[in-house]
């Protein structure tokens, strides 16, 4: 048994009141489990220990826990409540998960994404779970007159084995929500989890397989209208003129206007990105009839100028954000990122004496990566249900991040906060697209404009046109080696449009003595924003493909020579803040190394490995590829994960499964270039996404046996595959791959893609 | 505008609509049958697939004026009580994430194994391209049309 840290400010963590109808409600933080990293700190307030979650105890017995997360397919909606109950000791199906929806005053810090759900919901659910037990345990001592210590409980049942007094927890709910909230409580041992750890199935599954209406495009009101959006066609585009009456007399046509998502005087915050704050929006009686107006639309564009807006600061100093005019090409990105092979970028950190190093180096091999913007393509289009009245608003759609919309909802709508509730819809989709939620002002300014209620969406053109992409990266990596192919420095230089990929201070840093990083950036009016595994996504990629061939160089095997470097950042680490347990990256390299038998490759079989840490959990994979009627086909992929306790196995393996695929799929054919800031793909004709054909024909996922609080895994599953495939397809080809997708360079060798 | 007698999942529905509207919006927005998704609108994910007399097609490409009396099947019509093989093997194989395209790529498979009850890998995958699952749920869905055909 362990004892609830005690720094933990209990009081304000938990807070116990009674059910109107009988029962008890016990709210809790749902945060107050860990610290945010600085990342995470940004836009999040001083104040850390807010109630923003729930759990009620009806007296039936029935134990309903309000999620404050939003659902985007991380299946945090089934995790979620097993841990509650194990602590609980109640069936986990006893635990029904409701959706709580965004009204401010009540919860705070709804957010999903950065792997982070289950992370942070570990020690508050366990903490909520354990302290309702014990107050029912408190309740039945009370009302059966024997000491609390003597009375055990399972499965929602409290029993005094040596009275023979039995009760359910709905029988003594009401009495334990006059109590006092118990100044201590044990949590479990893990090893006495009877539901983590256990594989349970999706609880919306039923829903899903059926077709119902579970997400926001698939809301409907009496009384509600369609609205479509026309958007400028090009980056560094804005609206010039409308002619409205172009469309007015069209059936089922009612109005189309200009709409702007920002008041002038408004700061926006990091997850305000818009890529086109001024549009123009159609209404009509259905989609379709919207639809074939938005194809009949008179309207002008012209170039945008230079422009900027008020960014709000981390600490309530607002500054002014810069948008630079022009229109982008993909050829000009890439010369501007040539340039930076010989320009110098900023010194992110630097270990002992690299440029020494370098200059006594007997050989230097030098090799630079790079990779395209790429849409996120969530399979639900951007769309948003609003209603909007004289003195309140109704949103509804998918966001992962309602607290941040919500600034910019009441500057534009001139409501207060307290007026507006956002209700969270399943997602179709986010991977980090849905935390901007700048489609909820617009359907909220067209419902306030036709005072009627509104669904808003977005056709596929739109959705893939729109901006806020994974940038576009270019790394370069250089080692200097001696005579005996030893290792003297490594120097890295990174950048992109408009950011740089680098994480200075992860492997390998800590693990060479002269090391050097650098990073850069070109400024863009192509939007960007969060894409499963930001940065990380690119660079493990190029730092993964790097080391391979190194470690070829130097004649050993990918697997030691990364398990040497490991090792050195273990027993004897280069400088400060190394954000990585060398011992656990080495783990989970030495477990996909043992389970896909590394050094046995079936016949035909050509492998490929890399490894990374982000988002506090461990991934090493292994990709093994066959060249078969003269097309790479991925046969199996291996994988090795650290991330803690295992919640929900099977549910974590889907996760794992999917993220490979999603990797192969973006590693293969990914990507979005840009003529004079025109996307040149904006449907899935074009935009080549991996399909059934093309997945691997087998993927085994792997937990490493661990009792270290469970990390997420939404986002570490990915970044790695780039690299493994890159690796293992050099050994069916010959080739190495530096520029991603690597279907064209792949189809360049005939072979069929 | 006109009227269209639809035999949408055994029942008779009328609408009236501009001839052109794709299926897809008439059970989305007349119908109230949400559960077919739209995806693309040109006939390249499958999220908007359903059954016309029995065959998987793409009701983002289907104008209503094209069904006449064909029988059109949606996923909500596809079993009474999600019992149908394709739904139970679904179930089974915890197929899902985000669930969006799943209502597809369930009409795809139970229109294939309809039409070919015990598919080989290769046909399977050859049936199931069309739709696209941003997830990658690809090996749960080929692991569940498997077991549907085996249970079907
Ligand atoms: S919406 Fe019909 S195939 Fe994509
Ligand atoms: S489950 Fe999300 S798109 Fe298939």
């Amino acid at each position: 048994m362990t004892t609830l840290d005690k720094k933990l400010d209990r009081r304000s963590f938990l807070k116990v009141s009674a059910l109107a109808g009988g029962g008890m409600m016990l709210s809790f933080s749902w945060l107050a489990g860990c610290k945010p990293t600085p990342e995470q700190a940004l836009e999040l307030p001083k104040e850390w220990f807010e109630l923003n979650s729930y759990i009620k105890i009806g007296e039936n017995g029935a134990v309903t826990l309000f999620s404050p997360n939003p659902e985007f397919g991380s299946n945090v909606k089934t995790s979620m409540p097993m841990i509650l109950a194990d602590e609980l000791e109640v069936d986990w199906k006893m635990v029904m998960v409701e959706q709580a929806d965004f009204w401010p005053e009540r919860f705070q810090r709804q957010f999903t994404g950065g792997s982070q759900g289950i992370r942070q919901g570990w020690t508050p659910l366990r903490t909520a779970g354990a302290t309702a037990r014990q107050m029912l345990v408190n309740a039945a001592a009370q009302t059966w007159k024997v000491p609390a210590t003597e009375i055990t409980s399972s499965a929602g049942v409290l029993e005094h084995k040596a009275s023979g007094k039995k009760a359910g927890y709905g029988e003594m709910a009401s009495l334990a929500a006059t109590m006092e909230v118990p100044e201590e409580v044990k949590l479990k041992d893990p090893k006495d989890f009877k539901i983590i750890g256990t594989s349970k199935k999706n609880v919306d599954i039923t829903s899903i397989v059926t077709g119902k209406p579970l997400f926001g495009i698939d809301k409907k009101v009496e009384g509600m209208k369609y609205a479509a959006i026309v958007h400028p066609p090009a980056f560094g585009m804005k609206l010039k003129s409308l002619d409205a009456s172009s469309v007015l007399s069209m059936s089922g046509i009612q109005d189309a206007f200009a709409i702007n998502i920002f008041k002038e005087d408004y700061a926006r915050n990091f997850f305000d990105t818009a890529t086109f704050p001024e549009m123009v929006a159609i209404v009509g009686n259905s989609t379709w009839e919207v639809l074939q107006a938005k194809k009949a639309l008179k309207v002008e564009w012209e170039n945008a100028p230079e422009s900027s807006f008020m960014m709000s600061g981390r600490n309530g100093q607002p500054s002014l954000a810069k948008i630079p005019a022009g229109l982008e090409s993909t050829e000009v990105h890439k010369a501007k990122m040539a340039d930076y092979l010989t320009k110098p970028g900023n010194v992110l950190r630097r270990d002992g004496d690299p440029e020494a190093a370098f200059k006594k180096a007997a050989k230097v091999i030098e090799k630079t990566y790079t990779a395209p913007f790429l849409a996120h393509n969530t399979m639900e289009p951007v769309n948003c249900f609003a209603n909007v009245t004289a003195d309140q608003a109704e949103i509804y759609g998918p966001t992962q991040a309602p607290e941040f919309i919500m600034g910019a909802l009441s500057s534009t709508l001139g409501l207060p906060k307290e007026k507006i509730s956002i209700k969270l819809a399943r997602m179709g989709g986010g991977f980090g697209l849905r935390a901007y939620s700048h489609h909820m002002v617009e359907a909220a300014v067209i419902s306030q404009k036709v005072g009627a209620p509104i669904k808003m969406v977005y056709t596929r053109e739109d959705d893939m046109t729109y901006g806020i992409y994974r940038p576009s990266y270019s790394a370069t990596y250089r080692a200097a080696l001696d005579e005996n192919n030893n290792l003297l420095a490594l120097h890295v230089k990174a950048g992109g449009v408009p950011e740089t990929p680098i994480h200075p201070n992860r492997f390998p840093a800590g693990a060479i003595d002269n090391y050097l990083a650098e990073g850069w950036q070109i400024e863009s009016n192509i939007t960007i924003g969060a894409f499963r595994a930001p940065r990380s996504n690119f660079i493990a990629a190029a730092e993964q493909s790097f080391l391979d061939e190194l470690a070829e160089v130097m004649g050993k095997d990918p697997i030691e020579y990364r398990l040497e470097l490991l090792k050195r950042a273990e027993t004897n680490p280069v400088g400060e803040n190394n954000d990585y347990d060398a011992k656990r990256y080495a783990g989970v390299l030495e477990l996909v190394r043992e389970k896909s038998k590394w050094s046995n490759p079936p016949a035909g079989v050509h492998r490929g490995v890399s490894a990374y840490f982000c988002h506090n959990s461990y991934v090493a994979e292994v990709v093994d590829t066959v060249i078969r009627d003269n097309k790479p086909v991925v046969e199996k992929v291996y994988a090795a994960v650290d991330c803690g306790i295992v919640i929900n196995p099977d549910a974590s393996i889907n996760m794992g499964e999917g993220a490979i695929v999603d990797g192969i799929g973006n590693a293969f054919f990914g990507e979005l270039a840009f003529k004079d800031g025109v996307p040149n793909k904006t449907n899935f004709d074009k935009y080549r996404m991996i399909r059934q054909k093309e997945a691997p024909k087998a993927i085994e996922v792997h937990f490493v046996n661990s009792k270290e609080d469970p990390t997420g895994l939404g986002e570490p599953f990915f970044p790695p595959v780039f690299a493994a495939l890159a690796n293992s397809l050099y050994k069916a080809t010959g080739k190495r791959y530096y520029e991603q997708p690597f279907a064209p360079q792949l189809e360049m060798q005939n072979l069929k893609m | 505008m006109a009227i269209f007698n639809l035999n949408i999942n055994g029942t008779s529905k009328q609408v009236d609509v501009d001839p052109n509207t794709p299926v897809l919006w008439v059970l989305r927005d007349h119908l109230d049958l949400v559960g077919t998704k739209f995806g693309c609108g040109i006939a390249q994910c499958g999220a908007c697939t359903v059954h016309l007399d029995g065959n998987a097609v793409r009701s983002c490409s289907l104008p209503v004026s094209s069904i006449g009396n064909s029988e059109i099947t949606t996923i909500e019509g596809l079993s009474e009580n999600a019992d149908h093989p394709v739904q139970k093997a679904w179930m089974e194989h915890d197929v899902p994430q985000c669930g969006y395209c799943q209502a597809g790529q369930i009409m795809t498979a139970a229109a294939l194994l309809q039409q070919n009850p015990n598919p080989s890998d290769e046909e399977i995958e050859n049936a199931m391209n069309g739709n696209i699952c941003r997830c990658g749920t690809y090996l749960r869905i080929k692991a569940a049309v498997k077991t549907a055909s085996k249970n079907g």
